[in-house]
């Protein structure tokens, strides 16, 4: 990870925060790029759970990461904190690792 | 003058913010110290790590900044993705603007710390006062916090086998954690059902890390059309 890449990000992060607040602020975005902005989140994570969980490089690939996984789908559907989804996650993957 | 009279004098009650904006804290905490753990693995350093939690201050943007350059992406696509990722700030900007009047540097000072959470914790108050409150309250402990763990998470990351501790498994645990609530509507559905569709289908065959950009592009693309009939109807 380059300095390049943690400044521009930087910069980016707080230009957008800026604009919503400052440039934009009491005036509106149209409805249409609110709705698609919206939307972006969970396009995007669920595009980065999918290449966390079953990618390594270019190919596809089911490990004990899944495990992982499911236990952070059971860990959300149960209702727990976010800290205790990843410790979840991570102790299943784990635990796989070391049993396979 | 009594302690009654100085109560109703000062005319505000400030109960309840403290306490949930603690709370969010110590959560952001644990997720925090990941983070760090995972961005020094990545080939960062204690310096980047904590410049990205200090300055892009935006925890999913961070994280998935990280991801895509573990995963051995190129720097554009973890850019492009991460803001990507952060441009639902400059909406929440939007919305909690008219609750935090003053002059334009005070404004861009709120800005940076217009979040998840800050958004959250100022929308749900009752009063603009409580919703100015909160909005700072919540902004200190969640920098407090962020900032700690991303410390203590850098310092400790390289003694850390992230592999045997399964904690790569940190990376989409987390983003489970955070698109659950977000699929609440059909049209959320179907832009997080298209993105995983789109980036495992792609992955074969693009760079790495793009797949997550077109993912994001190509499902909203495809609810575009959607969109249009479902305000026609």
């Amino acid at each position: 990870m380059s300095w390049t890449v943690v400044l521009v990000l930087a910069f980016g992060a707080f230009a957008l925060k800026v604009f919503g607040f400052v440039i934009i602020g009491d005036r509106k975005f149209p409805p249409q790029v609110e709705a698609v902005i919206a939307l972006i989140p969970a396009a995007l994570l669920c595009a980065l759970i999918m290449k966390d969980t079953f990618t390594v490089g270019h190919d596809l690939q089911i490990d004990a990461r899944a495990v992982g996984l499911i236990a952070a789908v059971f860990g959300v559907w149960r209702k727990v904190p976010i800290w205790l989804v990843i410790v979840l996650a991570c102790v299943a993957t784990g635990i796989t690792r070391a049993i396979s | 003058m009594d302690a009654h009279n100085e109560h109703a004098h000062e005319g505000v009650n400030y109960d309840g913010i403290v306490g949930p904006a603690v709370a969010l804290g110590f959560a952001v905490f644990i997720f925090a110290i990941s983070f760090g753990v995972l961005c020094v693995n990545a080939g960062g350093s204690v310096p980047k790590a904590m410049a990205m939690s200090l300055l892009v201050f935006t925890g999913a943007s961070q994280f998935s900044a990280v991801s895509v350059i573990a995963a051995g992406g190129t720097a554009a696509s973890a850019v492009i993705g991460a803001l990507l990722l952060g441009s639902r700030n400059a909406i929440y900007g939007v919305a909690v603007a008219p609750w935090l009047p003053g002059s334009v540097k005070y404004r861009v000072a709120a800005a940076q710390f217009t979040i998840d959470e800050t958004t959250g914790m100022t929308l749900v108050q009752n009063s603009p006062e409580r919703k100015r409150r909160a909005f700072w309250v919540t902004a200190a402990s969640i920098y407090g916090f962020w900032n700690v763990g991303t410390l203590i998470g850098a310092l400790v990351g390289n003694s850390f086998d992230t592999q045997k501790y399964g904690l790569d498994v940190a990376f989409p645990a987390a983003f489970v954690a955070m698109v659950a609530p977000l699929l609440s509507t059909r049209k959320a559905q179907l832009a997080g059902v298209g993105g995983a569709v789109v980036c495992l289908a792609t992955t074969p065959f693009l760079p790495i890390g793009a797949p997550i950009v077109i993912s994001a592009v190509v499902a909203l693309i495809a609810l575009v059309p959607a969109q249009r009939k479902s305000r026609r109807s």
